[in-house]
């Protein structure tokens, strides 16, 4: 059993550990260890195209956690005065969108934003000589599709666990339904919604299904490592991926450690 | 003069689905008493409360507060605070934030220094100075009912509301806390209005204490009155330990407490001037400390308890189990009582 586990996590982590090893490689290729060099990080982050792909990943993610994490807050508020039949259909959705693999959300928002164009372009066009495209809103609107899920599921569940008599005590003591909203219910759900927020982040920042689809010309991190694989594995990609891993990895980790924190905050209170 | 009741309840009714809560209450809470509502769990204490405090409106009838009729006004608009069953202490701010946390949603803001000055004073009150930079999570039980006392008497409330506050802590502690609460009512002239199902409590803290059953007033007094004159079974049975005997009429009942019934060995050396006396055997005792509590058994009035005081114990005799003995009470110690 141990042995097993041991052949399951080596295949699955092998070729990472690849990749970040590598990354340092002094040399030029893969195979051939020349010595521990920081070299291919120097040359990756002052590749333009590199930086311009970054930047243009960091807008997107940026973008896409703040309004998934406000979006997605509101609907969690909204949906705890919604019961019944239509509580139970929001719920489903708010399921599906986070279950529905990649490429189906990818190639139906594809879908669906050119059946859009087609349909308000040719009105633009002839009114203001003007017409919408894909481009890093695309990217966005789909990625925060999903993502407003994972921040509605996340405030769900501390909203859910939420003592109803702090809500009422506010109350008792003075504060309007905004001041108790202000003062007790948003710093409750708080580290649920930064947890959101930076998972969010995460997912839109290395995704690369989605984005190929509705990235139009727009080049992400992501989508320019898989061009330049396809001629061949550079070092520099190493570093770029190195960089993207060890990234995601500190976002997730800083993540859950914001929700178990206030998960034990939680748990002695009661 | 006739003097204006701070919590005012006419004809109050609350209903949820079929389940009826409160029925059909009138209830004068007046200026500056301890007034506690006594009952069975589910008789309709908390909702009663919580219609004062503004958390539920009345299906009918009317709640004012000093004079103001209260229907449709939201919880944050009156001027009572409530003590919450758990406390409800907010687990995002530390104890002086908990604390002040009334005064601060004041328009215009008071200064912070004016704030820190009212905290003190509070947490000096319930004796918690130094608390102020603690977190709710790190105090005790004892403790932490402390804040949420200073936390709503900071405010100065016309009536403080207290949804049985002890009930979490164990027995010394919750002794300690009643004579504490007694010690601010009358320090601060306070109204409190505290709810409980413990009949000792309610008893030992109140002036008056009105006791619920099933969503209906049943009876308001004094603890002495409750326990001399009790309007009916319920009552008797509910303030103090009674025995019940049959009564003269249907749905009566014959009714003496335990501790006006003398005990002794023969019928010969009981005290003189009895209304009646009885044969009966010890079935069972505990010894209390200055009581000791027989259970006795007559042929045809069954079991009955009687409280001998350890005081009379060399006239009266120690009886152990399977013991006859002798048992009796004056004219006055019985009451007629309706079962309804
Ligand atoms: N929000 C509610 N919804 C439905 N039933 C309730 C609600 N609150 C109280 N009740 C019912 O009303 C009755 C009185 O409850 P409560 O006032 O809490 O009693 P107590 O505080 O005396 O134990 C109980 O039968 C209880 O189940
Ligand atoms: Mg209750």
């Amino acid at each position: 059993m141990r042995i097993y586990a041991t052949l399951v996590y080596l295949f699955l982590y092998f070729p990472i550990a690849l990749i970040v090893g590598f990354s340092f490689n002094a040399g030029k290729y893969a195979m051939d260890w020349q010595g521990f060099s920081l070299a291919w990080y120097s040359k990756a982050f002052s590749n333009p195209l590199i930086l311009q792909a970054l930047i243009t990943s960091l807008i997107i993610a940026g973008m896409t956690a703040l309004l998934s994490a406000i979006i997605g807050t509101m609907t969690a508020l909204g949906l705890e005065r919604v019961t019944g039949r239509t509580r139970t259909i929001f719920d489903a959705l708010i399921y599906i969108s986070i279950m529905v693999p990649g490429i189906v959300i990818g190639i139906s928002t594809l879908i669906a934003f050119v059946t859009l164009f087609n349909m308000v372009n040719p009105l633009l066009l002839s009114l203001w000589n003007i017409k919408i495209e894909m481009g890093i809103w695309t990217v966005i609107a789909a990625h925060v599709l999903f993502n407003l899920a994972v921040v509605c599921l996340l405030v769900r569940a501390r909203l859910t666990g939420m003592d109803r008599s702090l809500v009422e005590a506010s109350e008792d003591l003075y504060a309007t339904p905004m001041g108790t909203f202000r003062q007790v219910v948003l710093p409750l759900l708080m580290p649920s919604i930064l947890a959101g927020f930076l998972l969010s982040f995460t997912f839109s920042f290395e995704d690369f299904i989605i984005t190929f689809f509705v990235a139009g010309p727009n080049v992400t991190l992501p989508i320019y490592v898989f061009s330049s694989i396809r001629r061949g594995v550079t070092p520099e990609i190493n570093a770029v991926g190195t960089v993207v891993l060890l990234s995601s990895l500190l976002l997730l980790v800083i993540a859950q450690v914001i929700l178990q924190r206030s998960e034990k905050i939680a748990v002695a209170k009661s | 003069m006739f003097e204006q009741p701070v919590i005012a309840f006419e004809n109050v009714t609350k209903t949820f689905g079929n389940v009826h809560a409160v029925v059909d209450n009138n209830l004068a809470v007046k200026a500056g008493e301890f007034l506690s509502i006594l009952g069975p769990s589910g008789c309709g204490k908390t909702t009663s409360l919580r219609m004062m405090a503004g958390f539920e409106q009345p299906s009918s009838g009317a709640v004012s507060i000093q004079g103001q009729n209260m229907t449709g006004v939201p919880a944050f608009l009156r001027p009572v605070n409530m003590v919450f069953q758990h406390y409800a202490l907010f687990p995002h701010l530390n104890v002086a934030d908990n604390v002040s946390y009334g005064l601060r949603q004041r328009r215009p803001k008071p200064a912070d220094a004016e704030l820190a000055k009212s905290v003190a004073d509070a947490l000096e009150m319930v004796r918690l100075s130094g608390y102020e930079k603690r977190r709710s999570y790190e105090l005790s039980g004892g403790q932490q009912q402390r804040v949420a006392l200073a936390r709503a008497l900071i405010n100065r409330p016309a009536v403080l509301l207290l949804d049985e506050p002890l009930a979490a802590l164990d027995r010394k502690l919750r002794r300690e806390m009643q004579i504490e609460l007694q010690n601010l009512q009358r320090n601060l002239g306070i109204t409190f209005l505290l709810v409980t199902h413990d009949q000792e409590e309610a008893l030992s803290m109140s002036d008056r204490v009105c006791v619920m059953r099933e969503g209906r007033i049943v009876q308001i007094g004094s603890p002495r009155e409750l326990y001399d004159k009790p309007i009916n079974s319920y009552v008797a049975g509910f303030v103090g330990k009674a025995n019940f005997f049959v009564g003269p009429k249907a749905d009566t009942v014959l009714c003496v407490r335990p501790e006006l019934l003398e005990i002794s060995a023969t019928r010969k050396t009981l005290p003189q001037g009895l209304a009646d006396a009885f044969d009966v055997t010890v079935l069972n005792r505990i010894f209390l400390g200055e009581h000791t509590e027989y259970l006795v058994r007559h042929e045809s009035l069954g079991d009955f308890t009687v409280l001998s005081p350890r005081k009379s114990e060399h006239a009266s005799g120690v009886f152990d189990i399977g013991d006859k003995a002798a048992v009796g009470w004056h004219k006055s110690a019985a009451q007629i009582l309706t079962t309804t």
